[in-house]
């Protein structure tokens, strides 16, 4: 009974501790003129063009960096388990480095590149999807990893080999559907790491959703805690919905028949 | 696609395969006829997956021949090969159903809907598990999830089947069930099957031919009774069956061991003293007091029973006799140990 109790206890207080800030954040964004509420703060999010334009950017680049990281990381780590497994821990450590890395230190580096990437490409923010696809990669790498070895990756390319699939077909019928779980995971945790980046895209002048929210909130609080109350909105819809997508826990197999 | 009921002839021809130091194929050649099923029997490491896999095309080869009904498919890719195999794992897509698992090889090859479910109806039914075909395969047992894997490789009517260990993940009951199935399956549709296994039970009980492998070398192949009854190497006698090694001496095509003149196999010593491999069954066993040794222990196995003697010079022979005569061999009986007429094999 009292190992109940404390659990609540905890859930409780962790649950404060949570929601309490987002509370104030919400109740903030809705103070009107003395002590009524309004709702400006919130109806301003969908009229200022600064905003709009820097949600649809950082949209973009979460839908292109997901896309990108997908088609680099699915592939190359089936590769990797099924033909040359003895460099796992060499691409795990790749992957793994932007972790290590401060943000700022990687604008040092990154700031020349972007001089011509800018020329080349022109300086739409969505070129920030390289750099993105990098800092996505240690997330990405685990989800991924955990999904490709939770199945047999040989016997199941090896059985479709066998049955006349070619490497796209193993991949697209065989491998992928049976990782949807990984790839759902990894990308939530990319659109999240996208949706909240903001140093990188503020010292490389980007105007990303982060970098107009602290524009913002120079010259209107409330919009910009309104905005950044809807983008965790959004991230926690989204959870919930790739919730939905993902496949349900199978059933207990069946013992003892043959 | 072979035509249904008809299967290829089959050939290797001197394979090699290094993995480092190690020879996994030596120099290995194998003939199969058209609908023959071969067992490649050995111990863990001999070679016998790795052939399977060269055949299959899962493993490159670094010399020799791969020949299919005539045709050199040495270098083909694997998925080219109209190879159906059935592997150790359970290896079903567990993203679809038996049904989907079955059509999936015809879904490749472009076969219309209709087609491909009446198909994968037809080869779930000759599995018996018809009623299943629209589970997943968490949803099936380990022995039904084998038999989907058996009806999935044969639904694209291949070349040739093979069976890489398909029973070792099942208990014994399901096991000698499913093995009495594939071969009814293998014999109905007429496809050469090349099985792996390391259990000679299903080796014996299941092929046409029977091969043993050692060291990436076949030892010798033949018809399951000839390999337990004439074996021509000494490593075939010891792994095939169980085996005594008793002294003798080899003169005119007839060997002396204890006290019987036996006549000795193809591949045996010419002359002189020599090892000879007598399988338990030849062993005569008979209580006698001024027999040659005593007997250590007798072991009930149900329609028959082993009985273990120690001979006056100290070397042990099992022996396999009928139940019945286990009363009168109980543990330190004398007996008089001898052994049958029956051919076997003297080595040096």
């Amino acid at each position: 009974m009292s190992r109940r109790i404390f659990r609540w206890l905890v859930l409780v207080l962790v649950g404060l501790y949570l929601l309490l800030p987002l509370f104030a954040m919400v109740e903030f964004s809705t103070r009107g003129a003395g002590n009524s509420r309004s709702l400006e703060a919130w109806k301003g999010i969908g009229t200022n063009s600064d905003l709009v334009a820097g949600i649809l950017v950082s949209v973009e680049l979460a839908v292109l960096t997901v896309a990108g990281m997908l088609v680099l990381l699915v592939p190359t780590m089936t590769w990797v388990h099924l033909r040359v497994p003895r460099v796992r821990r060499l691409v795990e450590f790749i992957c793994l480095l932007p972790l290590t890395i401060p943000a700022i230190v990687l604008v040092v580096g990154l700031a020349p590149i972007y001089a011509w990437v800018n020329y080349l490409l022109g300086n739409s923010g969505l070129t920030l999807t390289f750099v993105y696809i990098v800092l996505t990669l240690p997330f990405a790498y685990r989800a991924l990893d955990g999904g490709l070895r939770a199945i047999d990756v040989v016997t199941l390319s090896e059985a479709a080999r066998g049955l006349g699939a070619s490497w796209l077909n193993v991949l697209l019928h065989v491998i992928i559907p049976n990782i949807r779980a990984a790839i759902i995971s990894a990308s939530v945790v990319s659109v999240a790491l996208v949706l909240g980046e903001y140093t990188i895209a503020s010292l490389l002048n980007f105007n990303t959703l982060q970098p107009v929210i602290v524009l913002l909130g120079k010259r209107n609080a409330a919009i910009s805690v309104a905005v950044s109350v809807a983008a965790l909105l959004f991230a926690f819809v989204l959870l919930l919905v790739l919730a939905q997508v993902a496949p349900r826990r199978r059933a207990k197999a069946v013992e003892g028949e043959s | 696609m072979s035509s249904p009921g008809t299967g290829v002839e089959v050939r290797l021809v001197d394979l090699c395969r290094r993995y480092g130091d190690v020879r996994a194929l030596d120099n290995l050649s194998l003939e199969m006829a058209p609908g023959e099923l071969v067992a490649l029997l050995g111990p863990s490491g001999c070679g016998k997956t790795t052939a399977l896999r060269s055949l299959a095309g899962l493993e490159e080869v670094d010399s020799g021949q791969v020949l299919v009904g005539g045709k050199d498919i040495t270098h083909v890719s694997a998925h080219r090969r109209d190879m159906g195999m059935v592997f150790q794992a359970y290896s079903l897509f567990p993203n679809m159903t038996a049904r989907e698992n079955v059509a999936y090889g015809l879904r490749l090859r472009k076969a219309g809907s209709g087609e491909r479910r009446r198909r994968a109806g037809e080869l779930l039914d000759l599995v018996g598990l018809a009623t299943h075909a629209d589970r997943f395969p968490h949803q099936l047992s380990g022995g039904q999830q084998q038999r989907v894997a058996l009806a999935r490789a044969l639904a694209i009517r291949p070349m040739v089947l093979l069976l890489d260990e398909p029973l070792s993940a099942l208990d014994a009951k399901v096991r000698s069930q499913l093995r009495d199935e594939i071969r009814s399956v293998q014999r109905e549709v007429g496809t050469t099957t090349l099985f792996v296994t390391h259990d000679q039970e299903e080796a014996l009980a299941m092929a046409d031919r029977v091969g043993v492998m050692s060291a990436g070398r076949l030892q010798q192949i033949a018809p399951p009774a000839e390999l337990y009854e004439r074996p021509r190497t000494a490593f075939v006698a010891e792994f095939v069956g169980l085996t005594n090694k008793l002294r003798g001496s080899v003169h005119g095509g007839k060997v002396s061991v204890l006290g019987t003149e036996v006549p000795v196999l193809d591949g045996s010593v010419e002359s002189g003293d020599a090892t000879v491999l007598v399988r338990p069954e030849s062993v005569i066993v008979a209580p006698d007091p001024d027999g040659n040794g005593r007997v250590v222990e007798a072991t009930y196995l149900g329609s028959l029973c082993r009985v273990q003697v120690q001979l006056d010079d100290g070397t042990t022979v099992l022996a396999q006799v009928g139940s019945a005569e286990i009363a009168e061999l109980a543990p330190s009986t004398p007996v008089r140990v001898t052994v049958r007429p029956s051919p076997v094999l003297a080595t040096a």
